[in-house]
């Protein structure tokens, strides 16, 4: 009865509460500021598609369109016609960015690991049409990243 | 008094009005700064910090978007009103500061004796501010009745409601620092408490600080009584205000937030005195304003802190609580003051004696 007296006259329990966000007030801050820090990424983080080659310089992908198929969003579009050589290579290899979904199905069903999603995210436009990346942009994706992508490869192999 | 001379007075007090409402609102716009930044760290993230460096420019671009931005006057509202509510309620808390004493100078020994440093040294400065002060309710509920809308009417009437409860309570805990100090004048009743910390009214009337403070919170409608900006009863009085006009509201009220600082610091913290008497070489300008500084931090840390009370609990605290408290005390100071035996204990506060 007196302790609660006292507690209620003296504002114990606001007192409390101040001295908590007195604490916190000092505290370390906990936010990144993102255009200087960055949040570390997983390798299995699905960010821009890429469409890789071998070491040789010959493009991976074979036109088996498994990951048209797969694709949930229909993103990709995919011909393909016989080359000069025989193999079967694709002559167009879309994706649209405004319907992709970044599920990451297509790098699960390739069977050559052409098609693969980056770590890469900063990669917003000021056009829809600019989300609509072709076969040369994801080649060319394939070489930016190609270090990043093995690295993350070989990080994630022994899991999968 | 010939037309020159007029002329000259005139402008000594145009330019003791600039020198005071200026700093007045350049502190409100940092004041915002800073409370973004502390509730900013208090919630351990950073506040803002991206405009110029460590975010000093976000008052600068916040009052640009604002002067930016379009006010929007209902069709159906009364527009004189309108438009004079925002301004009925900034005016009288800038004009408040006409009495409030900022400190005493002698002007490095050129005057013989000290000066003080306020525009007018009102003999009844104490009841101008208090009176002053009420007069921004009628700011409030010019602006629900203006805007010719239910919510904002039921806003401003709570809003009103509010700061007339407080008000007493507010009042009365002055009524206690009269009595100890026999004078209503502000520079007076600083002088009164002259002489260290142990002099200082916040001793001898501890819980008047602490009712004049939180009632000073709820006058201005600071976070635990912020009933007039509550978004789950449809904000307040000034839900039909934007841009600039609304803007003027939250310039009134950190302008009265500085008021109610500067006067705690004045009325119960001593004022320009130093917590030691030795101190004093420090100039008494800047005890005051850090006194004040502090209250305002007190005010954020407040805001950051404490959730909002319902409607009836405010109700309850002010007229069940404070009133009874205020009157109690008014009666004990009598009581010391008046006592043969008791009066010697309280001698060490009463100036007039």
């Amino acid at each position: 009865m007196l302790k609660r007296a006292f507690k209620t006259w003296f504002l114990w329990e606001l007192l409390i509460g101040l001295s908590v966000t007195g604490r916190y007030l000092f505290k370390k801050k906990i936010t990144i500021e993102y255009p200087e820090q960055k949040t570390p990424l997983s390798p299995r983080f699905r960010g821009l598609h890429a469409l890789r080659r071998y070491e040789s310089g010959e493009e991976r992908c074979i036109a088996c369109k498994l990951c048209e198929v797969v694709c949930p969003a229909t993103a990709i579009w995919i011909e393909s016609e016989e080359r000069d050589d025989g193999s079967r290579r694709t002559t167009r290899y879309d994706i649209d960015f405004s319907k992709c979904i970044y599920c990451g199905f297509c790098q699960e069903a390739c069977p050559v690991d052409a098609i693969v999603e980056t770590q890469e995210f900063e990669y917003a436009c000021e056009t829809r049409s600019g989300l609509y990346y072709d076969k040369e942009m994801l080649l060319a994706n394939g070489d930016r990243y190609e270090k990043q992508i093995s690295a993350n490869l070989a990080a994630d192999a022994r899991y999968s | 008094m010939t037309p020159i001379d007029m002329a000259i007075q005139a402008g000594i007090w145009a330019l003791e009005i600039l020198a005071i409402a200026a700093p007045v609102a350049l502190s409100v716009a940092y004041i915002t700064y800073f409370e973004r930044r502390i509730i900013g760290w208090v919630q351990v993230r950073q506040g803002c910090n991206r405009v110029g460096p460590a975010g000093l420019l976000q008052p600068l671009a916040d009052g640009l978007k604002l002067f930016l931005k379009e006010t929007i006057i209902p069709a159906r509202a009364n527009k004189l009103l309108f438009v004079g509510a925002p301004l009925m309620s900034l005016v009288p808390a800038l004009i408040a500061f006409a009495v409030v004493p900022f400190g005493e100078t002698s002007l490095f020994g050129i005057w013989e004796t000290p000066h003080v440093m306020a525009i007018s040294n009102l003999n009844m400065g104490l009841l101008y501010v208090m009176a002053i002060s009420s007069l921004s309710i009628y700011g409030v509920l010019m602006a629900g009745w203006a805007s010719n809308s239910k919510y904002p009417i039921i806003g401003s009437i709570r809003s009103t409601c509010q700061m007339i409860s407080y008000e007493i309570a507010m009042g009365f805990g002055l009524v206690t620092v009269m009595m100890l100090a026999g004078s209503l004048n502000l520079a007076d009743i600083v002088n009164a408490q002259a002489g260290g910390i142990l002099h200082w009214y916040m001793i001898p009337l501890f819980p008047m600080l602490i009712v004049y403070f939180i009632s000073g919170c709820a006058e201005v409608g600071r976070t635990p009584f912020d009933l007039t900006e509550t978004e789950e009863l449809v904000s307040g009085y000034h839900t039909e205000y934007s841009g600039m006009w609304f803007a003027t509201f939250s310039l009134a009220e950190y302008g009265a937030m500085i008021l109610i600082s500067l006067m705690t610091s004045i009325l119960f913290l001593g004022g320009w005195h130093a917590p030691i008497a030795a101190l004093d070489i420090i100039p008494g300008t800047f005890w005051l304003l850090g006194k004040s500084a502090f209250l305002i931090f007190v005010f954020i840390w407040f805001r950051a802190t404490f959730p909002r009370y319902r409607y009836d609990q405010m109700m309850r605290l002010g007229w069940k609580i404070f009133l009874p408290w205020t009157l109690g005390w008014i009666f004990v100071v009598g009581l010391f003051i008046y006592t043969p035996g008791l009066d010697g204990i309280i001698d060490f506060w009463l100036a007039w004696r």
